[in-house]
Parts: C-alpha cells; sequence; structure tokens
C-alpha cells in the first residue's frame, strides 16, 4: 500500500536529516564539537614544509606526515605528540591545543648534517 | 675573521684555571670552596679528563681553526702538571657525513691526533654525528664498544650509548644490560655515567633528550651515589634529576646557545677578539673520603687577533 502524501513527506524529511546526519558524521562534526582540521606537512632535509602552522585553541587537529627522502621523526613536545615519519607512508599526530602561543617542532630522528636546523614553530592563537 | 692561535699561546691560556665548581651533590658534605681553590687530592683520590663534541671534519665560519682546535687541546692537556688518570671523550668526536668512507677516515684521523696524548687510558663514545646514520657500525670497527664499563679506585663507571638508534633510545637490550649491571652493584657504590646526550628532558624541543632516558634514570635513581657527565649540547650545564647531578661539558669545535634563548640551535658566532669563547675541556676531581667530585672548566681562551 503506498503511503500516504503525509508520511511520505514525513519519511523524505527524515531521510534528508539521516543523510545530513551522515555527512555531518564524515567531516567530523558532532553537535557541540569543532572540526577536526587536517594539515599536511611533508619532511624532507632539512626542513618541514610548513615551517609555520597556525593552529586555533580548542580545535583539533590531525597533521599528515611524510617524508621525501630518508626517515625523520615529527615531535612537537609541547603537545607531546610525536611520530616516526617512514619512506612511502603517511603518519599521523593528532591533538588539540589548549594553550595559545608559538610552540617549537622538531625532526627527533637523526638525519644528517642540518638535522639540527629541523625545527618549525605551531603557533596557536 | 681573524688569525687562528698559534699552538703555543693555546697551550698557555687552556692552563688558566676556570670556575673551580663543586658538584654539590645532594647528601655529600662541604662542597669544595670558591673559585681558584685547587681541591687537595690525597691518596686516595684521582682525577681524569673529560673531553667532548671535537666534531672532527666540521668546516665553518663557526670555527675558522676546525682544522687545529682539537689538537691545541689535546697539547693543552699534555701541559698539564699533573697527569689525569684517564681521559673520556664523550662522543661527537667527528662531524657527520653520509659519505661511510669519509666517515672512516674522520674517524682515522681523529684517532691518530688523540694518540699524541700522554695519556694511554682513554675512553671513548660515540655521538650521533658518529653513530646515527649507520647505527655505530663504522664506530665499533674503529673504536670497538659503544657502551661498556669499567671500574677505577674504588668507582664504577658506566658508558650508556643514546645515539647509534638515530631516535635517540638507548634501547630494551642496553636497558636490560644496564639493571643487571646495576643489581651487580653495592646500593652505596660510587657509580659515574658517561653518555652523550642528556639523559632527562634538557630541552627535548631542540633534541637535548634521550627518548628512553627516563627509564635509565629510574635504575640509576636505585643507587645513592651516582653523577653523569655528557655532551651534545656544546655548554656547560648541571642540573639534577632526584638526587644525581648531570654535568654537560662544553665542546672543542662551537659553543651552541642556551635552551630555548633563541629561534633556532644555531651556533654562536665566531669572535675574533675572543677567539676560542665557550669551548674548553674539564678537569674532574674524585676525592673517596668524603666522596665527592670537583670540577675544574678549563676554558679554551685566545688572544685578540
Amino acid at each position: 500500500m503506498k503511503p500516504s502524501r503525509q508520511r511520505r513527506r514525513f519519511l523524505l524529511a527524515a531521510g534528508s536529516a539521516g543523510l545530513a546526519g551522515a555527512a555531518l558524521l564524515a567531516t567530523g562534526q558532532t553537535f557541540g564539537q569543532a572540526e577536526t582540521r587536517t594539515i599536511k606537512v611533508v619532511a624532507k632535509r632539512f626542513e618541514f614544509q610548513p615551517g609555520r602552522i597556525v593552529l586555533q585553541r580548542g580545535v583539533p587537529v590531525t597533521l599528515e606526515l611524510s617524508t621525501l627522502d630518508i626517515m625523520m621523526g615529527f615531535n612537537a613536545p609541547d603537545f607531546h605528540v610525536r611520530a616516526d615519519i617512514v619512506p612511502g607512508a603517511l603518519a599521523h599526530v593528532s591533538f588539540t591545543p589548549t594553550k595559545t602561543g608559538e610552540f617549537t617542532f622538531l625532526c627527533d630522528v637523526f638525519c644528517g648534517s642540518g638535522h639540527e636546523d629541523m625545527n618549525g614553530v605551531i603557533v596557536v592563537t | 675573521m681573524g688569525k687562528t692561535l698559534d699552538r703555543r699561546h693555546f697551550m698557555q691560556l687552556a692552563g688558566l684555571a676556570g670556575v673551580v665548581f663543586a658538584s654539590g651533590l645532594s647528601g655529600w658534605p662541604k662542597p669544595a670552596q670558591a673559585a681558584g681553590a685547587s681541591a687537595k687530592l690525597d691518596a686516595s683520590d684521582f682525577f681524569f679528563v673529560q673531553m667532548s663534541d671535537s666534531h672532527w671534519g666540521f668546516e665553518g665560519a663557526a670555527n675558522p681553526d676546525a682544522h687545529g682546535t682539537l689538537q691545541k687541546a689535546v697539547a693543552a692537556v699534555n701541559q698539564l702538571t699533573r697527569q689525569p688518570d684517564f681521559i673520556v671523550f664523550t662522543g661527537d668526536l667527528t662531524h657527520t657525513t653520509d659519505d661511510p668512507r669519509e666517515r672512516r677516515r674522520r674517524m682515522t684521523e681523529f684517532k691518530s691526533i688523540i694518540a699524541d696524548l700522554k695519556v694511554q687510558r682513554r675512553y671513548l663514545m660515540p655521538g650521533e654525528h658518529d653513530a646515527a646514520l649507520d647505527n655505530g657500525k663504522a664506530y665499533r670497527e674503529l673504536f670497538g664498544e659503544t657502551h661498556y664499563t669499567f671500574d677505577h679506585q674504588g668507582v664504577h663507571f658506566i658508558v650508556l650509548d643514546n645515539v647509534s638508534d638515530p631516535g635517540a633510545r638507548l634501547g630494551d637490550p642496553q636497558l636490560a644490560w644496564l639493571a643487571d649491571d646495576l643489581a651487580r652493584q653495592p646500593q652505596d657504590a660510587p657509580i659515574v655515567v658517561f653518555t652523550h646526550r642528556p639523559l632527562f628532558d634538557l630541552y627535548p624541543q631542540w633534541d637535548w633528550a634521550t627518548t628512553d632516558g627516563a627509564r635509565a634514570i629510574d635504575l640509576l635513581l636505585a643507587k645513592s651515589h651516582v653523577t653523569v657527565f655528557y655532551g651534545h649540547i656544546h655548554q656547560e650545564n648541571h642540573q639534577m634529576t632526584g638526587h644525581i647531578a648531570h654535568h654537560a661539558a662544553k665542546s672543542l669545535i662551537f659553543p651552541l646557545p642556551g635552551p630555548g634563548s633563541q629561534a633556532k640551535r644555531t651556533p654562536l658566532p665566531w669572535d675574533s677578539t675572543q677567539p676560542y669563547r665557550g669551548l674548553g675541556v674539564r678537569q674532574i676531581a674524585a676525592g673517596m673520603a668524603p666522596l665527592r667530585y670537583d670540577i675544574l672548566e678549563v676554558p679554551v681562551v685566545g688572544e685578540a687577533a
């Protein structure tokens, strides 16, 4: 038996809400929480690109890390995150900054003469 | 850029006393007195010299005498009125290179330079510049083990390797070895640890740390008399973790800035009016009754160009 027009409208509305809800979940957003940002960071001897990452306090972030040459390490001591970056693979670190300011990150896997220059800065506003 | 010092001037000035610093470890009575006083050594006492971070093979504006500084340091130590019982090098003997053959050439040259030291008893260890790109392979070929122990005049010395792993880890096998070694020492044994990197988080933002160093410190804290001497940071630094004192040494190549004092850890620039500023070697006088280590920092200083 065909659903009544009223009921069809209700079903369509409910279906749309469901799709919208699925879309919200896919972007990592649920009601009451900030959307997670993903930022690509590429390491090579001897720098990170970008070398300056601007974040917002309270907004969760995932850094997607890769290396163009040899094994590297990403370490942001103030956020207690680090990861080995293996050639050919992506690494991820996720955190939510809780304080504003400027915070150093570095390569913490020795990678040659120039390793000591491999610092960047995370700016939290 | 001024002219480099000739060897005679270096030797004259390197022999000047720096600040006499008493380690002042908690639980040790009455640190030595003020600058200028020499520690009086009785028959049971001995002293050794720490040299660090020669970075043989480095070339750059930070040290226009990079080809001569190590030799001058060797000559200065040879000129000491009383020769030390032994000399320890706390790593970064050579400057890193991607070329395995060049790495071995630098290590061979380093060996031939320090062969001129009068004191034959020398203890070496790698820094990350020596070992991190090949997991210590060349170092072991040319110098031997990267971690080991030795005993001298009642003191138990432990050399730890926190550099052959490029991720600055001691690693589980070495930590197990350390635990086993410490288990065989009396609880109040005088223990001295030599290593390259700080075992604690001195300034991890500049890679001045050991990833699993806290585990080594936890093991060492079970003993009541432990002192650590290390290098890596190219400057003097003295800090405690609990009752353990950690003493970083100056380098023999270029000084580095204080932790976080500038945006990057680039070498402090060479000053031709103060050549060798911030470089030096260290004499450590070990007293047994009471147990103490008196540290004499011997700066390398020079004349104006």
